[in-house]
């Protein structure tokens, strides 16, 4: 930064305007986000009723007691396979979609994406309860369109086999405009010229994404996939909404977010227990923090970025 | 030569003749494209249609004639009626804005501040600060809603308004002091030390740059706006009284209650849908940039 030498900070003055610039917002930040979370891994080292240090021993219990593993290794389960089917559909979907778009003369590109990216914009609420309504079998828009496509209805929102997958893609039908626009973005940046010289060349369109295109936005694919995964183990709205506190039927959807939940807030007759709640929080965040870190010191070392 | 041509060309190019042009993917291609956007695109909105035009039917014509658009006979607001009589959907709508509003005044207020501090001026420790506030980019504040909810209890500001605003302008400072940083550093110094020189206050100099900033904060601000709009877990476990409760944790309250009244459930629905729908529509390419910015090569 180039200053004029009587600007010079005066080291002999202090510079009180530079802490009135930072102070509010770095206050505010240190007591509501940084404290609590130093707080939170302090209790998750204390009894649940903060009385005493007991060590690791909440997470002991976590891991190992009956009342608390089996629970936690079925929302974890739950949560990986929400996951992974979020990567499977809803990231080819969306690359899908983006590709689509970015076909050259396209017409009413700015309306499909527009349309395209609008349940992104709803909240969880209206969104589980849309899905609850139409594939209930009351009102008769689920069983009516099975009938026309020829395939069996079954309310599968309310199946303890099928409720999880169906969860995840209304999940996925509600964020697949994230990917689509991130994906879209990237092939919006691939040079014209580079896709030219391969037109030249004789490539297909086909052999122009999966060659050129491709692996140009590999970085995105990483940036997308860290973030499905950081959104995934965060996961809560969806379920509360369609399927209520208690991740019916049978938990079956229940996800680290709603065991997390159920756990400090206590739920039905048990009372909410902070000690493993923040134990449990302590843990989701430490499975997010290793994921991040394999996504920066693995994933973005390993793929190389193309310098455009 | 179409882009999206699925048949694989001879390698050289060939000179494009008549008979090329009337080659089936010249047309089918694009075609195809549309039929598959168009397909889903129905499959993203059809659900949200769906319910917006039956709210405005009375019970009857929900189960019977769903798919009819409500004209003529078919209207009947009667769900309207009961949501207003019913809820205190106003009341709620209100503490939505004013938490939203207040939430998004705060971060970018600050975060312009911050940024300014963090750019502006040269001292020892400025590099940590920088970390120390972005560090909270990479963590999910959820994770600490055990020790947030004590804190609010603690401060007794828990079912207030104030806890929510509290809350979301904290998640919201990261982000707004990492990309008001990025466009700070861009502002001419020049402008700056003219204005010093002229006599004008640190101060001063900060209300001379934020006016620049203006399309970033427009985006940041409808970035920022949806999360909160939207949020259900902190007015669940922070505001869930009735004079701080927001509409997206009322209307999962009515709906969750009135599950037998169709007509009330999907006029509620609407009334949830509408102010995002409105706003999305009117912003949605300043939303669509912001989304994206962080990805775009300068």
């Amino acid at each position: 930064m180039k200053e004029l030498p009587m600007l010079r900070p005066n080291k002999s003055r202090p510079r009180w305007h530079i802490v009135v610039f930072l102070a509010p917002a770095l206050l505010l930040y240190s007591i509501v986000m940084v404290f609590p979370l130093l707080d939170t891994l302090r209790l998750s080292l204390f009894s649940s009723d903060g009385a005493n240090f007991v060590g690791v021993s909440n997470y002991q219990r976590l891991f190992t007691d009956s009342q608390w593993w089996p629970y936690f290794w079925r929302a974890l389960k739950n949560t990986v396979l929400f996951f992974l089917l979020h990567m499977v559909l809803q990231n080819p979907l969306g690359l899908l979609l983006a590709a689509l778009l970015d076909s050259k003369n396209l017409r009413g590109r700015s309306i499909y994406r527009t349309l395209l990216f609008s349940p992104t914009m709803l909240s969880f609420v209206i969104v589980g309860f849309i899905w609850q309504l139409i594939l209930s079998p009351t009102w008769g828009i689920a069983p009516a369109i099975s009938d026309f496509l020829g395939i069996r209805y079954r309310p599968w929102l309310g199946l303890e086999s099928t409720s999880l997958p169906t969860v995840a893609l209304i999940s996925i039908w509600q964020f697949v405009g994230i990917p689509m626009l991130f994906f879209m973005t990237a092939l919006l940046a691939v040079p014209q010229d580079i896709l030219e010289a391969a037109r030249v060349d004789g490539a297909s369109a086909w052999q122009l994404f999966w060659r050129v295109k491709f692996p140009l936005i590999l970085p995105t694919v990483g940036i997308v996939s860290i973030l499905t995964f950081i959104g995934n183990f965060n996961a809560f709205d969806l379920v509360y909404t369609a399927k209520g506190a208690l991740a019916g039927p049978n938990f079956s959807t229940d996800l680290l977010g709603t065991f997390f939940y159920r756990t400090f807030y206590g739920f039905q007759l048990q009372l909410g227990d902070y000690a493993m709640g923040t134990a449990i929080a302590m843990v989701i965040f430490l499975i997010i923090l290793f994921g991040s870190l394999l996504y920066l010191l693995v994933w973005q070392r390993k793929v190389v970025s193309y310098e455009l | 030569m179409s882009s999206n041509s699925l048949v694989s060309k001879p390698p050289m190019t060939q000179p494009k003749t008549a008979p090329n042009a009337l080659r089936p993917s010249r047309w089918l291609t694009p075609l195809l494209v549309h039929a598959i956007l168009g397909s889903y695109t129905l499959l993203a909105i059809a659900p949200v249609i769906l319910v917006v035009m039956n709210s405005f039917k009375g019970s009857q014509a929900i189960f019977q004639k769903p798919y009819l658009p409500p004209i003529g006979e078919l209207f009947d607001p009667v769900g309207y009626a009961t949501v207003f009589k019913q809820t205190a959907i106003l009341h709620y709508l209100g503490n939505s804005l004013l938490v939203t509003l207040g939430s998004i005044g705060l971060i970018l207020l600050l975060g312009a501040m911050t940024a300014f501090g963090l750019t502006e001026y040269r001292y020892r420790g400025r590099g940590f600060l920088t970390l120390y506030a972005l560090i909270g980019l990479m963590i999910p504040i959820r994770l600490a809603t055990v020790s947030i909810l004590k804190l609010m209890v603690a401060l007794n500001l828990q079912d207030t308004i104030w806890s929510l605003i509290l809350v979301y302008s904290t998640q919201g400072l990261p982000m707004a002091i990492f990309v008001l940083s990025q466009y700070m550093r861009q502002v001419p110094s020049d402008l700056k030390d003219a204005a010093r020189l002229d006599g004008a206050s640190e101060y001063q100099v900060f209300w001379l740059v934020v006016p620049l900033m203006r399309p970033a904060l427009a985006t940041l601000a409808i970035f920022v706006m949806l999360p909160i709009w939207n949020d259900l877990w902190f007015p669940l476990v922070l505001a869930p009284g009735e004079a701080s409760r927001t509409l997206t944790l009322g209307a999962q309250q009515f709906l969750g209650q009135f599950q037998t009244d169709w007509s009330a459930l999907l006029a509620m629905l609407t009334l949830a849908i509408a102010p995002v729908l409105v706003l999305y529509l009117i912003f949605s390419r300043q939303l669509i940039r912001g989304l994206t910015a962080g990805t775009v090569k300068g």
